[in-house]
């Protein structure tokens, strides 16, 4: 397969998904939002969506302070802001468009009406309507866009491309949600019923109340939350569930020199599969998903260099 | 003016090869077509077959009207023109293959050798340049017109980057679609075997010593008008659609870069014109095209389809020698009509031409899609005026043929149906010896009542084009 169109594809379902996340992101902080709380704390948590996008600078130059519909302006619906929910779909439809010959016609056409959707929705309009059906809104067209994939598409290179663009997407994504959610809520640590509904939110925003209800059929700890989304592999957003994913995907597409990439995706694969929660807690939360991103993007890199960007080997 | 109408005789009887389809056409309730005509928008919609527009929004793309009323050519008008579209386009073929080498035509003096050798056209960098099997246009859209009592004339060769294709394939499935029980009744040649055609002429024309060619598509990208096209080849003939920035030389081999690292290309079908090919050669700042490209090309190691240097023969100021071309390479007796035409750039015929400018339709050399075209009947005097001062400021930019009574057919239009005027592209296929074609082609139909512009990109419409077997 051509390179460009490896990276078409691989970037058209990291957009996909992160359009997703975001909608999940903004979505819990919402809800949290909406849950009593100081006028610093609500603040807090929307500047902590503008921080861990790093898009203080832009930001600044639109707004002259944080409030929830200033930051839900930004990142829903603002087409100068590359990040925003409709710029992901934008984008991600611009990478279809670019390989609509290798992808089927249903997925085109999914990506396709999803952007043109989109296009016609109005912040005020999402207001209006309450925001929070837009989230689901984004969130169903992420999982048809997935399911169209899964029921139509070959599974030959151009699949394992975009398996490994979701998976490494969503592993980065749900490292963000727990990093950023898990500090909010740490130090509280009273198990009151503040706590309970924050809690329940997070595990919502990536789909994993009822799973947790299911694993553990116990009281909400963020012990169990930290455990069940980085180390469970059989949760489809746990950075265990995407890391096997992407080794899984990066064996299948292996050049001669895709090697050490592999190594290092194995690599961070162990570290999950061998983990145990208490001494990842004992390292420090916050540190340990810090390195994790890291590695995240490293692999990102490796990834971009062995397959996609064309090796410059021109006379 | 009176004209030719493709269904009904000049006594408003049907023709013997549309009897069938009248037949059906009366008996077919008019809520049934109306039903059908919805779905076929929406089909076309909803795949996406459209075109962007140049001029308009970056990304735009707009449909092209598909009309359910067939154009029907029984079989014996088939084999007629498609036995002057072969000697045609094999006559083309001898033509460019001479001026790139020995210039015999121009020795004969058939034709004047300025008008080949100045033209913009031709390309110095191919003289004595041998291309696999001496095919230059492997791919000609052959635009065909009916006029006066139903002789075929043509009005251009397009040996450049012809497209329409994937409308004539895909306009045949919508109407087997949605009438199925039309294609019960009528034997119709089927088309759709046209991509595997293709590849077959791509794979033929290979570097020589190449036994199983590499074969890609190559397009300037997603905003080109026709990249709808582009990808609809590549993908129907299972082979790569590359951009410039896919592709790179090294020793003069041309590669694809790919997920498991550089392959090489023998056969690029590529869909961008010769200035954007080569930087180092045309025209220094195309981000489109190849570093190298040419020296690949000129060494024997890659096959271009079309080959360069193509357009100086389907250029509207060689077009009236494509006759001469006939008899020179040929001997024979051309078997298709040209359209009379005044060459500006002689006094005689600019006079005449600025004399009778109402009666004309004046075409801008180069130009093509239906712009920068006068016709005259149907045109305001400001504009007249405004092509006068241009013809008088540039005589060899323009050439003029006499407003043709073009025929027309029955189509579906807001105020039912009414005959629009029309015009016909077959694609004719060449490598080597061998000239084919899919019997059929691109019927193209202008919208606007009175209007003889049917490109689409002047809102022109489509239909499904019926060769009748006997």
């Amino acid at each position: 397969m051509l390179s460009r169109t490896a990276d078409h594809l691989f970037w058209m379902s990291r957009y996909i998904e992160r359009a997703e996340n975001l909608a999940r992101l903004l979505d819990v902080t919402w809800q949290m939002s909406l849950v009593p709380q100081s006028l610093d704390a609500a603040n807090q948590n929307w500047n902590a969506i503008i921080a861990l996008n790093s898009l203080e600078v832009a930001y600044a130059k639109k707004y002259s302070e944080i409030t929830a519909e200033n930051v839900l302006r930004f990142m829903v619906s603002d087409a100068d802001n590359f990040a925003s929910i409709h710029s992901c779909l934008r984008m991600a439809r611009e990478n279809a468009h670019a390989v609509r010959g290798t992808i089927t016609t249903e997925m085109w056409e999914t990506l396709n009406s999803t952007w043109l959707e989109a296009r016609e929705k109005s912040f005020e309009q999402l207001l209006n309507a309450g925001i929070g059906e837009f989230f689901e809104w984004v969130k169903m067209r992420s999982s048809l866009s997935r399911g169209t994939t899964l029921g139509t598409l070959l599974q030959d290179k151009a699949y394992h491309f975009i398996r490994l663009g979701t998976l490494l997407e969503r592993a980065d994504n749900t490292a963000r949600i727990l990093d950023v959610k898990y500090h909010v809520l740490r130090p509280q640590g009273d198990e009151g019923a503040t706590d309970f509904y924050q809690w329940g939110a997070l595990l919502r925003s990536v789909s994993a109340f009822e799973v947790y209800r299911k694993v553990y059929r116990d009281a909400i700890t963020p012990e169990r939350v930290a455990e069940l989304l980085i180390l469970r592999d059989d949760m489809p957003r746990s950075l265990h569930f995407c890391m096997n994913g992407v080794v899984k995907n990066l064996d299948l597409i292996a050049n001669s020199h895709s090697g050490e990439t592999q190594r290092q995706a194995g690599l961070l694969h162990a570290k999950l599969h061998y983990a145990r929660v208490e001494d990842i807690l004992e390292q420090g939360l916050h540190e340990w998903l810090t390195d994790f991103m890291d590695h995240i993007y490293m692999l990102g890199d490796g990834i971009s260099k062995d397959f996609l960007a064309p090796m410059a080997e021109a006379a | 003016m009176n004209f030719y109408n493709e269904m009904m005789d000049a006594n408003d009887g049907v023709r013997a090869h549309y009897q069938g389809y009248d037949q059906w056409l009366k008996a077919t309730p008019a809520e049934r077509i109306a039903r059908k005509r919805a779905e076929a928008d929406l089909a076309f919609h909803r795949v996406g077959i459209t075109f962007a527009v140049y001029g308009e929004e970056a990304g735009k793309e707009r449909l092209i009207p598909f009309d359910i009323i067939p154009r029907i050519i029984p079989s014996a008008e088939w084999l007629a023109l498609q036995a002057g579209l072969r000697q045609r386009v094999t006559a083309l073929n001898m033509f460019l293959h001479d001026i790139y080498h020995d210039q015999e035509i121009l020795k004969a003096g058939k034709i004047p050798a300025e008008q080949i050798l100045n033209n913009a056209q031709y390309r110095p960098i191919m003289r004595g340049v041998d291309v696999p099997g001496g095919v230059y246009a492997h791919i000609a859209g052959v635009d065909i017109v009916r006029a006066g009592a139903g002789e075929f004339y043509v009005l251009e060769d397009n040996l450049r980057v012809p497209s329409g294709v994937s409308y004539m394939l895909e306009d045949r499935k919508m109407m087997m679609r949605l009438f199925p029980e039309l294609f019960a009744k009528h034997k119709v040649a089927p088309v759709q075997h046209y991509p595997d055609m293709l590849l077959e002429k791509l794979r033929a024309v290979a570097p020589q010593g190449v036994s199983n060619p590499t074969v890609v598509v190559m397009t300037p990208g997603a905003y080109n008008s026709a990249y709808f096209e582009h990808t609809f080849l590549a993908q129907q003939m299972g082979v790569e659609l590359v951009e410039g920035r896919d592709l790179f030389v090294k020793d003069e081999v041309v590669y694809m870069q790919t997920t498991q690292g550089p392959q090489r290309v023998d056969v690029i079908y590529r869909r961008i014109d010769d200035d954007y090919m080569d930087p180092r050669v045309f025209r220094a700042e195309s981000t489109l095209g190849v570093p190298g490209i040419l020296k690949a090309y000129q060494a024997g190691n890659v096959t271009l389809a079309n080959a360069i240097g193509t357009g100086v023969a389907d250029d509207k100021s060689i077009y009236p020698y494509v006759p001469e071309m006939i008899r020179f390479y040929l001997g024979e007796e051309p078997k298709l009509n040209n359209v009379p035409t005044y060459m500006c750039r002689k006094p005689d015929d600019l006079k005449y031409v600025l004399d009778h400018l109402p009666e004309l339709v004046v075409k801008e050399v180069h130009g093509a899609g239906g712009y920068g075209m006068l016709v005259g009947p149907a045109s305001t005097k400001e504009q007249i005026e405004h092509f006068r001062q241009l013809l008088i400021a540039k005589p060899e930019g323009y050439i003029a043929q006499p407003t043709l009574a073009l025929s027309n057919c029955p189509t579906f239009v807001e105020e039912g149906i009414a005959p629009r005027h029309l015009d016909l592209r077959p694609f004719v296929l060449s490598s080597g010896k061998c000239v084919n074609m899919v019997p059929g082609g691109l019927t193209r139909v202008a919208l606007t009542e009175g209007s003889l512009v049917v490109n689409s990109s002047q809102g022109g419409g489509t239909k499904d084009t019926w060769v009748l077997e006997d």
